[in-house]
């Protein structure tokens, strides 16, 4: 063998280990960096932008692990736990609670009502065995459908939550009132020059990616791994796979609720109606980018891909408004990339008898 | 020169350097019913996909000899090129589009069409259908076969036996057919729909079509052919007439000794008169091999084989008691009755199961060797694992004590116990699945196809250990292979199914034929010596 | 012409009739609820709203046909269809060519476009077998994308326009987020097609009754087999029978029906044309192959028909008919919302078929047309229904938004259910 072959087989080793598309965003996002650098944009602040959205998407992201892993594919599904997490969170301000103890209130309140959906969403994608992704969609859509109505009969008083006029829930409720904006963000926060660590957010994301790693190892997670990998090898070796999946699905809606609050205490705004519909899209996106397929996923998939797509939207957007004055490249951008990513990931699956 | 419709002359065939075909001679003449014979491995379906050209053979560098159709050497590289011939198949499983009329499926793709103004500008795919030609036509075909079912009538519901049927009808509507190959075609069907097949052939056959009749069941090819051809091995054993031969000639120069058995007999055997497994009316479905209602009964200690061809339902028996497939019937194992389609509860009563998809339901392919081995002992007994209060975390300490102990005792080669099982060749994965049964510690093993896919040197040495596994713990076994040879330099008793029930057991040491005959299903002939 | 393609395949048993058509039920149930209900809602209003959207929105929805027929399933990736006349209807309105002729070069540019996104999308398909459905979805959201590039920055920054132009943003780059289509008198191409003729509503009803008890009568007289003439048949006949009394009735007294505005002539010949072109189609040899295939890939393969260019020639007609209908549904708005008239068709035209009866295997241009009919029933009257029932009228919009994602998720969630079920091994 040549050194050039040699050198070539390397190459090709590196890019089947850490993924095509990985790579790709990966250069992209050095790029636009390097190129906000040569345009005067503060690298510091790049960075901690890059940081403090990764923190705030990643619990939504880590969701897609165990629905990935139990085989019904990434949770398009997500909006059913978002709008849990939601439902939780407007009805801890309706209780009256603020700052630390609203935040632990949505979390403890989310978690059994996302169970319960989980549980029933789990029972349904039972049902429709080899159609998850499309069936997900519209489950999720529908869900963010149904949930406007309740957001706008929903009889809460709360002067912080309401219309000015009539009933219902605002749109978007500002956090500041009952003094939960940034919460996690500011606990512990520091900083180094225009370099700032949002250091709770930070630790409650790798918190949460630790109890899923460790979930990985336990005799539960290896069985829904197994489920999803090979169904037949999960049946033939007495598992039950549909309760995994089941139990895999519980898990992801609860993540996905808990992640909203995250999201929105960080985001300073809870976006209520059609604020969930299309986030499922993002999420997937970044897991895969992370380097999961639609049947194989880890945890560092999360980190890697979380940190990849959301560094790439936020460093692009001042760049691209430096370079195309007056165009929202960022939301072009995040459209094409979030899309095509998914759009490749569906070249990559298998099945569908020709 | 001679009268013969298809020549085939010196056909051999490689893959990869591995022989299947060894210069096959077969001819067909007109109006002749010829019978091909053989195992499963024999090489009949190399032989028909060379006739027919599937890619299969191109991809993977062709044949060697050549194969003359009406005196004219061809290469058909195309199955089209194939029809073009006037060579015509009767699949095993229909190629019927259900929601299609009868019409349509005999004219798939073959649909008559007239030309319209919008087909003279865009071309022939936007010709209209002509379906009252193609009726004319369907009808015709159906005539010929004294078909009395409406060629409108939609297919899906029809009796297995009148699907048969428009599958021959439309290989008979191809202009110029030739030569038509049946490929098992009574395997679905009941006894008074064979016997209208029959006729239909005879008939074909009358009209100066050669026909090539490919079927297991021996009774048939005396009943109907002509010519018989016997293949063993990819070798071209003998082509003889018909009123030349026998059921029991055949059956025994197909099954053939392809070794001579050395049966190593074990000294420090346990068998013991104590029934372990008893299997009563046992029903099975499992795609492909079904099992209809089987009885047998299992000595502690034994060592069981069950033999038999392909597809007729050897493979349902272990995948149904463990509950891989639906099944119903009595299973009563160690005196207790089996809660069958429910593997967990197979698994836990002690029952272990090598399977015979080692990739599909065997292996964990992109995970390591240890987790492999150490799987169902953790998922099903609760081995390998710490608690942590109600959470139960995997122990990867003992999980690799255990892998390497396992790795030691069974000689698996692999670089280290993390290695992905999908790495491993075929008898080393072979090894990690027993390693996996073995973990759970099974009083029973379920073993099937143990050597498919191993090369020579480790089929031997996978018999072995499973040889010694029954000599060092008196482990029963229950071994399911299509390999004749290893059945019998290893097992007790073989049990050959035929059809989805039992059609007799045998001693290891029974003569040739007597395999032969009951793996065809011929038992009921009488020509079969009862067993000792 | 009514019975059409798909219908080869006879549903056989009663028992499961309410489950294979419980989204249908949940319409015309929900759109007599409607009318019981609401008070302002008045029935020449309805019949207004419901005939403009019928030919605004029929087209994009029998675009939808031959996929499902080709084993695709339901195309949501019409919206690149929709996205191609887009593009043709701002280039003709650039150069501000109107009237009929302007809309017949709008046709004849979107043709080459659709066709080439069409054949990237069904190349696409192709290598998301199983997948399509939601492929076809994601596909519309990605075309968005480079769409919105193009629209908002190509033009004018790389393409040299007009700064001035109405059309484009007054920086000089990109369009504007509304573009005017203008009245053909004043050039442009609003109503261009509509306006060409226009019959009263009435004649138009008194027509097409007439024309389907002829065909009706027609066909089950000729039918081969003398199958009984069922109770569905003189149901069907009692109705056409009704509707022309009615229409004669109206006609002849000039009653308040006749105010219901008047029906444009050549959309509804287009519309027809597309119905005749979807049942002729299935007639020829190709049609024929898209049924093969759409059946099952592995014998259509193994007949010798190429399977994946069967699927990408149903994707190209299907993409270049959905540019076309949101050509004919553009005329009809009179207004170009650049980057917002695409985005739902593709949601809206799926959710239409699938009210109409329509499966992921089974669609037919009865199916499009009864569900367009019903779909817009219900658009047009929730709004009334939440304020009837609720006090509150954006209710009702938000819950027609639940019910278009509604009845795609449960139709499509039968049937995949459905289909489960058969498919699973069983013994005997």
């Amino acid at each position: 063998m040549t050194g050039v072959d040699r050198k070539k087989s390397s190459l090709k080793d590196i890019v089947s280990k850490v993924g095509l598309p990985t790579l790709i965003i990966a250069g992209f996002w050095i790029l636009t960096l390097v190129a906000g650098a040569f345009l005067d944009i503060s690298t510091g602040t790049l960075i901690s932008d890059t940081l403090k959205r990764a923190g705030m998407n990643g619990i939504l992201v880590l969701a897609m692990v165990p629905s990935i892993q139990s085989g019904t594919g990434p949770n398009f599904a997500l909006p059913v736990g978002i709008v849990c997490g939601l439902f939780s969170l407007v009805t801890a301000i309706e209780l009256g609670f603020t700052g630390v103890s609203w935040l632990a209130v949505s979390i403890l309140l989310s978690i059994p009502i996302a169970t319960i959906a989980g549980y029933l969403y789990g029972k349904l994608l039972n049902a429709v065995k080899g159609s998850e992704m499309t069936i997900a969609t519209y489950t999720g859509f529908s869900i963010v459908a149904f949930m406007c109505l309740i957001w706008l009969m929903i009889p809460y008083k709360n002067p912080k939550m309401g219309w000015f006029i009539g009933n219902g829930l605002r749109e978007t409720i500002q956090l500041d009132g009952v003094g939960a904006a940034q919460l996690l963000n500011n606990f512990l926060r520091f900083e180094i020059g225009d370099f700032i660590i949002p250091t709770g957010l930070l630790l409650v994301f790798l918190f949460f990616c630790l109890l899923m790693w460790l979930f990985t190892k336990s005799k539960s997670g290896i069985a829904i791994t197994a489920g999803g990998i090979s169904p037949k090898f999960a049946k033939a070796s007495g598992l039950n796979i549909d309760k995994n999946r089941i139990i895999a699905n519980i898990l992801s809606t609860v993540l996905a609720a808990i992640g909203i609050i995250v999201y929105s205490q960080s985001y300073g705004y809870a976006q209520l109606y059609s604020g969930p519909l299309l986030m499922a899209f993002a999420a997937v996106a970044a897991i895969l980018i992370g380097g999961a397929t639609a049947s194989r996923a880890k945890v560092s998939h999360v980190i890697i891909g979380v940190i990849l797509f959301q560094g790439l939207l936020t460093t692009a957007l001042p760049v691209a408004n430096k370079i195309f004055v007056g165009l929202d490249l960022s939301e072009i951008m995040r459209m094409v990339v979030q899309n095509g990513i998914i759009l490749y990931a569906l070249t990559q699956v298998k099945g569908g008898e020709k | 020169m001679s009268d013969n419709l298809l020549n085939i002359k010196n056909v051999s065939k490689e893959y990869y350097g591995n022989k299947v075909l060894k210069n096959i001679n077969i001819e067909v003449k007109k109006g002749e019913i010829h019978a091909l014979i053989g195992e499963n491995g024999a090489g009949k379906s190399t032989l028909m996909n060379i006739l027919f050209g599937m890619s299969v053979i191109h991809t993977t560098g062709g044949y060697e000899g050549t194969i003359e159709i009406d005196g004219k050497e061809v290469n058909i590289k195309t199955p089209h090129e194939a029809m073009l011939h006037g060579i015509g198949m009767v699949h095993q499983e229909f190629m019927l589009i259900p929601g299609f009329t009868i019409t349509e499926n005999i004219k798939i793709n073959r649909e008559i069409t007239n030309t319209n103004i919008i087909s003279r500008i865009f071309g022939k795919r936007y010709e209209n259908l002509d379906f009252k030609k193609m009726d004319k036509d369907a009808r015709k075909a159906l005539d010929t076969l004294d078909m009395g079912i409406e060629e409108y009538s939609t297919v899906a519901g029809l009796p297995v036996g009148h699907m048969q049927f428009i599958e021959i009808a439309r290989e008979i509507d191809k202009t110029g057919i030739k030569i038509l190959v049946f490929d098992e075609p009574t395997a679905v069907l009941a006894e008074a729909e064979a016997q209208n097949l029959m006729k239909a052939i005879r008939k074909l056959a009358k009209s100066g079509i050669g026909i090539i009749f490919i079927s297991h069941r021996l009774d048939e090819i005396i009943d109907v052919a002509d010519k018989v051809t016997i293949l063993r091995d990819g070798e071209h054993v003998v082509t003889k007439d018909i009123k030349d031969t026998s059921a029991v000639e055949i059956a025994q120069l197909m099954v053939g000794r392809k070794v001579s058995i050395d049966r190593s007999e074990a000294t420090a055997r346990k068998k013991s008169d104590e029934i372990i497994l008893s299997i009563k009316d046992l029903r099975v479905a499992m795609p492909g091999e079904n099992v209809k209602g089987i009885s047998l009964e299992v000595k502690k200690g034994e060592i069981l084989g069950i033999g038999g061809l392909a597809g007729q339902g050897k493979l349902g028996i272990a995948n149904g008691i463990m509950g891989v497939y639906p099944s119903k019937g009595e299973v009563i194992f160690n005196g207790n009755k089996l809660t069958l389609n429910n593997p967990m509860l197979s698994i836990k009563s002690g029952l272990g199961f090598v399977s015979e998809d080692r990739k599909g339901i065997g292996l964990l392919l992109d995970e390591s060797i240890e987790l492999n081995i150490a799987f169902t002992a953790m998922q099903i007994n609760n081995g390998f694992l710490t608690n942590y209060g109600p959470f139960k975390l995997k122990n990867s300490k003992e999980i690799r004590k255990h892998a390497l102990e396992m790795i030691k005792e069974l000689d698996i080669r692999c670089t280290s116990p993390t290695q992905a099982t999908g790495r491993l060749s075929g008898g080393n994965q072979q090894k990690v699945c027993v390693a996996r049964a073995l973990t759970q510690n099974p009083t029973l093993l379920f073993v099937s196809e143990p050597t498919r896919g191993i090369d020579i040197g480790a089929k031997k040495l996978v018999l072995d250990e499973l040889l010694k596994l029954n000599e060092k713990y008196g482990m029963t076994i229950i071994m399911t292979s299509s390999e004749l040879a290893e059945l019998r330099s290893i097992c007790d008793k073989i049990a050959i199914i035929c059809e989805g029930k039992v059609e007799g057991v045998l001693s290891p040491l029974a003569p040739d034929a007597d395999f032969g005959l009951m793996m065809s299903g011929s038992r009921k002939r009488d020509v079969v010596r009862s067993d000792s | 012409m009514q019975n059409t393609t798909g219908e080869r395949l006879k549903n056989k048993k009663d028992s499961s009739w309410i489950l294979d058509n419980i989204v249908t039920i949940i319409f015309i149930v929900f759109t007599v609820v409607g009318f019981i209900v609401s008070k302002d809602v008045s029935l020449n209003y309805f019949l207004n709203e419901l005939t403009s959207r019928l030919f605004r929105n029929a087209f994009l929805v029998l675009s939808l046909i031959i996929p499902v027929l080709a084993g695709l399933g339901l195309n949501f990736g019409i919206v690149i269809g929709a996205m191609a006349g887009q593009m043709a209807i701002a280039i003709v309105r650039y150069f501000t060519i109107g009237g009929v002729s302007g809309l017949f070069l709008c046709f004849l540019i979107a043709l080459p476009i659709a066709a080439l996104f069409g054949y990237f999308a069904g190349l696409l398909y192709n290598k998301t077998r199983g997948q399509e459905m939601i492929a076809s979805l994601i596909v519309g959201y990605f075309a968005n994308g480079i769409y919105q590039f193009l629209f908002l920055y190509t033009v004018g920054a790389i393409i040299k326009v007009n700064p001035t132009h109405p059309m484009i943003n007054p920086s000089g780059i990109g369009v504007r987020m509304t573009v005017d289509l203008f009245p053909v008198k004043d050039g442009g191409l609003k109503y261009a097609l509509d306006n060409i003729m226009k019959i009263p509503f009435m004649w138009a009803v008194l027509i097409v009754s007439v024309f389907i008890l002829a065909i009706i009568v027609l066909s089950n007289n000729n039918k081969k087999k003398k199958s009984k003439k069922t109770p569905m048949y003189f149901l069907n006949v009692a109705a056409c029978t009704i509707m022309i009394f009615i229409s004669v009735f109206s006609i002849v007294t000039n009653n308040s029906l006749m105010q219901v505005n008047k029906v444009p002539v050549v959309t509804a010949i287009l519309i027809i044309a597309l119905c005749i072109f979807n049942e002729l189609i299935m007639k020829t040899k190709l049609g024929q192959d898209f049924r093969s295939v759409g059946q099952n890939q592995h014998i259509a393969a193994v007949s010798g028909i190429n399977v994946d260019r069967t699927r990408i020639i149903a994707t190209v007609m299907s993409t270049v008919f959905a540019a076309w209908g949101q050509i004919v549904f553009l005329q009809n708005m009179g207004t170009l919302n650049t980057y917002n008239a695409h985005t739902q068709i593709g949601m809206f035209s799926v959710a239409s078929l699938l009210v109409g009866g329509a499966s992921t295997s089974k669609a037919s241009n009865r199916h499009a047309i009864i569900g367009v009919l019903l779909f817009n029933s219900m658009f047009i009257m929730s709004p009334d229904i939440g304020k009837a029932l609720f006090g509150n009228a954006l209710l009702g919009e938000y819950f027609r938004t639940f019910m278009v994602y509604g009845v795609i998720g449960l139709a499509l969630g039968l049937y995949v259910w459905k289909t489960n079920k058969k498919s699973r091994i069983t013994l005997e």
